[in-house]
């Protein structure tokens, strides 16, 4: 396994009484592709900035290579970031623009244009050097950003939101590109996004942020199959979250059924949420093959497959399948033990609580 | 069609430029290539005397005069200026403002006021030279003077330097600056390489704010230059007003456009330079 | 450290700014004639001024003219901006660089052109030029604020309302002109403080039978000191500063000032 490079401890950021960052602990290895996911004001730019060097933390540690980085100025930090929007600097053109970190390090006039060079042709941008970057478009302003963070040779690169700027078909390709990038350089990415989406595809590992707190930490599958909270359940895909009863392990109640699950570990009779993905749900014809029993209120038709609303008699379920059940049609609705994934109670409720503190 | 039949509601400000702002320059032309009396102009004759008479060597030191000092007003005006800009684009948001209107006052003031306030500070027997006295240093003897001449364009121009610069410094994406700690450039660094290039459009505009009003000026020097350095606005008064030398005013008022006219020309190669390359792309 | 510096910094430029300012205040005070003596205090020199025949009518030739140039330049510079607005490309470019000239020229070249105009066509200086003079530097200024604000303008806005019914002049009442409100409002803001403040192009234009305070004030300073300048100093500058206060309450949130 890869060494620990970059370690958090009990990081915390305030503002004027706000806590933006309360007391996360992160460990991120060499070569690793994290992503900071959560909606906005959960605190993951802020934590990116902390590690940036452009925001001081009120508390806690941020040690890279096992040495305290919280005093060293930005400016000798061994991290580059890609900003939001870009921060390019306007009055350079793209060749400078990428120079500009080599120039200040002193690095040799052949050196420079070697590297500059090469990054231009990594991003694609051959050819661009002389032209000024706000005539350029936003797909190439972003690879321009990416080119002079990455020329510096940085161990971590920071990516806050890279992608955000962009329309969707270019966020998609770049998406691919950037994997692309990391794994051929072989650095450390700690990426930014608020979109789902984007986390699942390209991360190694997810960092669920919401309120400052970390909710999750785990591969996409992990973070996808096995969510540990309502919070990153409801925030990651599309899901059913029910409220039930754990009676004992692998045995699992809801809405007067009981069901096997593969989970275990709780205390008898503990109230716990219950978590099924819309593709886990099958149907059946016969509505008396069914553990459940609903009728279908809904089909809306999403290209690969047909999102349908399925009203048993005490909730309205989301299913996901590719065959169409026509709205009205009575069916039956079955679950897999390994599809249903039951998750502690409260878990945010109890991380609320600690940010007061 | 109908739009461009709208534009006819121009045309009557269009015949009042004519009268009042084309054909009074016009005239000024004329009269600097002519000689004779103005009040005949049957009487006029075609001639390059005036011209010439700019060319001796009197008057060329006083249009040098005007150009040295507005220049070194102008530079010093930069020099306290940036700094002042900087920090006033630096303070939080909530003081901004309130700082900036208190900076703005005195140029709300008028001009004539400002200047005469210097006039009792600066006399011989004045308060600076009360207070220099007082400490017990040399009397300061500026003015009249170049020196006091100086200080009183510094004073009334600084305002024009500094708002520009400021409007540009405050419009820097703060994340420009970030972007520079983060490639390794500390905080000289920054300034030299990202912020001061970034202002050069404020900077080139200050420039022009100042040095326009500084070199044609004919206030300043009069109260405060004791009619010791006269400039060339001092020249041009005259000649219109005591003279009666309107042939003499005329072409030492083309020479003042055409040099401003240069100079702004220069300025603004300055500061569009890296637009003209990027078109040459 | 560096905030230290930047706090004494900022100490002497502001020294440096109000400090004439503060001595004129406090002179007006004076009972002594001198500048440099003090001599116990008095009201006499404001007491002097209000007798002043001579200010009194500057002033009043002063805030006649800003009125009635701020209110002609204000609606003429709106006229002619709508039409440049409306211009062919090659039309628009030919009046702005002529609209332009009285703003780039120096002011004593503005000043000199048309008192040489005025004489040749054997106006007799006075009111009625310095008013024509004022009016001309004006008006540009006008256009510069409100084109942009027609630029800015939603061609589509005035086609909706002829869409709906509204007669030409109707639109341009109830939809055009108060979408440009703000560029008016600042032009004859900017027409206004011009014409108070002006000296040089005055100078040249007033002629003998009008003064304004500029003029008035120059001369004054010229012939050497009157303590009442000092009074009438601290009452402009006084008048000055609670505009200014007023102005910065009501844009507390606006970013931008007027100079």
């Amino acid at each position: 396994m890869n060494k620990n490079l970059i370690e958090l401890k009990n990081l915390t950021k305030r503002y004027n009484g706000m806590t933006a960052v309360d007391s996360i602990n992160l460990t991120i290895k060499e070569n690793e592709f994290v992503t900071l996911l959560g909606p906005s004001g959960c605190g993951k730019t802020t934590t990116l900035r902390m590690i940036g060097g452009f925001e001081d933390p009120d508390d806690g540690e941020i040690l890279f290579e096992g040495k305290l980085l919280n005093n060293v100025p930005a400016y000798k930090r061994n991290v580059n970031t890609v900003f939001q929007r870009y921060a390019l600097f306007t009055h350079m053109n793209v060749y400078e623009n990428v120079a500009f970190g080599l120039r200040i390090k002193k690095v040799s006039k052949s050196e420079i244009d070697r590297r500059v060079k090469r990054m231009l042709k990594m991003v694609d941008l051959e050819g661009f050097d002389k032209r000024y970057v706000d005539s350029l478009s936003g797909g190439q302003q972003q690879r321009v950003a990416i080119a002079r963070a990455l020329v510096n040779e940085p161990k971590v690169l920071l990516l806050d939101e890279p992608l955000g700027a962009l329309d969707l078909k270019l966020r998609k390709e770049m998406q691919i590109e950037l994997l692309d990038m990391q794994r051929s350089v072989g650095i450390t990415f700690i990426y930014v996004t608020h979109d789902q989406e984007e986390a699942l595809t390209m991360s190694d590992t997810i960092v669920v942020m919401n309120k400052g707190v970390i909710q999750q930490i785990g591969t996409p599958q992990d973070i996808y199959n096995e969510p540990t909270n309502r919070f990153v359940a409801d925030f990651i895909g599309e899901s059913n979250i029910i409220e039930g009863t754990m009676l004992e392990d692998f045995k699992v109640a809801f809405d007067g059924l009981l069901l096997d699950c593969v989970d275990k570990g709780f205390a008898p009779n503990e109230p716990v949420d219950i978590v099924i993905r819309p593709e886990d749900i099958r149907i059946v014809v016969n509505p008396d093959e069914g553990m459940i029993k609903g009728t279908v209120t809904s089909v809306v038709f999403k290209g690969v497959h047909y999102e349908m609303i399925i009203e048993s008699d005490t909730r309205e379920y989301l299913v996901q399948r590719t065959m169409m059940f026509p709205e009205g049609s009575v069916v039956g609705m079955n679950v897999q033990p390994a599809d249903i994934q039951v998750m502690k109670r409260g878990d945010v409720l109890c991380s609320e609580e600690e940010e007061e503190e | 069609m109908q739009r461009r039949g709208r534009g006819r509601i121009a045309y009557p400000y269009v015949v009042w430029m004519a009268i009042f702002i084309v054909v009074p320059l016009f005239l000024i032309l004329f009269y600097s290539l002519t000689e004779g009396d103005i009040h005949n102009i049957k009487d006029l004759k075609f001639s390059l005397n005036s011209y010439n008479r700019v060319l001796e060597p009197i008057y060329l030191k006083v249009i040098g005069n005007s150009f040295l000092l507005a220049g070194i007003s102008t530079l010093i005006c930069l020099i306290i200026g940036y700094p002042v800009a900087m920090i006033i684009a630096n303070t939080d948001i909530k003081y901004r403002n309130l700082l900036l209107m208190f900076f703005l006052v005195p140029i709300w003031m008028n001009f004539l006021l400002r200047t005469y306030a210097w006039m009792s500070l600066l006399s011989p027997n004045g308060l600076v030279n009360r207070f220099l006295l007082w400490i017990g240093l040399p009397k300061l003897e500026i003015m009249p003077g170049k020196g006091a001449v100086l200080l009183g364009m510094v004073y009334n121009f600084l305002p024009f330097m500094v708002l520009p610069i400021y409007t540009v410094l405050s419009k820097i994406d703060k994340h420009v600056i970030e972007a520079s700690n983060d490639l390794g450039g500390n905080s000289v660094t920054t300034f030299m390489r990202v912020i001061l290039p970034l202002s050069i459009p404020g900077i080139v505009s200050g420039i022009t704010m100042v040095f326009l009003p500084a070199v044609s000026t004919f206030v300043i020097s009069g109260l405060l230059g004791g009619g010791k350095t006269p400039l060339i606005g001092d020249l041009i008064e005259q000649q219109f007003l005591s003279s009666r030398n309107w042939h003499f005013g005329s072409s030492l008022s083309i020479i003042l456009m055409i040099m401003i006219l240069i100079s702004m020309a220069v300025m603004s190669r300055i500061d569009s330079s890296p637009e003209e390359e990027r078109r040459k792309i | 450290m560096q905030k230290a510096i930047k706090r004494v910094y900022m100490s002497i430029i502001f020294l440096f700014l109000y400090a004439p300012i503060i001595v004129l205040i406090v002179f007006s005070f004076n009972k002594s004639k001198s500048r440099g003596q003090w001599g116990g205090f008095t009201l006499d020199w404001y007491i002097d001024l209000f007798r002043d025949r001579q200010i009194r009518e500057a002033l009043y030739f002063t805030i006649l003219i800003a009125v009635l140039s701020t209110l002609i330049s204000t609606i003429v510079g709106t006229i002619a901006a709508l039409g440049i607005n409306n211009m062919t490309k090659i039309g628009r470019t030919v009046v702005l660089n002529m609209n332009n000239l009285p703003v780039l020229n120096p002011d004593i070249v503005t000043g000199v052109a048309l008192m040489t105009l005025f004489i040749s066509i054997r106006m007799e200086l006075g009111f009625l030029t310095m008013l024509i003079a004022h009016i001309v530097f004006s008006i540009p200024y006008v256009i510069l604020a409100v084109l942009p604000k027609l630029r800015q303008l939603n061609k589509h806005t005035a086609e909706a309302a002829l869409d709906l019914g509204a007669t030409p002049a109707y639109a341009m009442r109830k939809v055009i002109i108060p979408e440009i409100m703000p560029g008016i409002v600042s032009g004859a803001l900017i027409a206004f403080t011009l014409s108070i403040d002006d000296f040089v192009i005055s100078f040249f234009t007033a002629g003998t039978s009008a003064t304004n305070l500029s003029i008035l004030i120059y001369s004054m300073a010229k012939r050497g000191v009157k303590p009442t300048i000092n009074a009438l100093s601290t009452l402009m500058f006084l008048t000055v500063l609670i505009l200014m206060l007023i102005i910065n309450k009501k844009n507390d949130k606006g970013e931008d000032i007027i100079i």
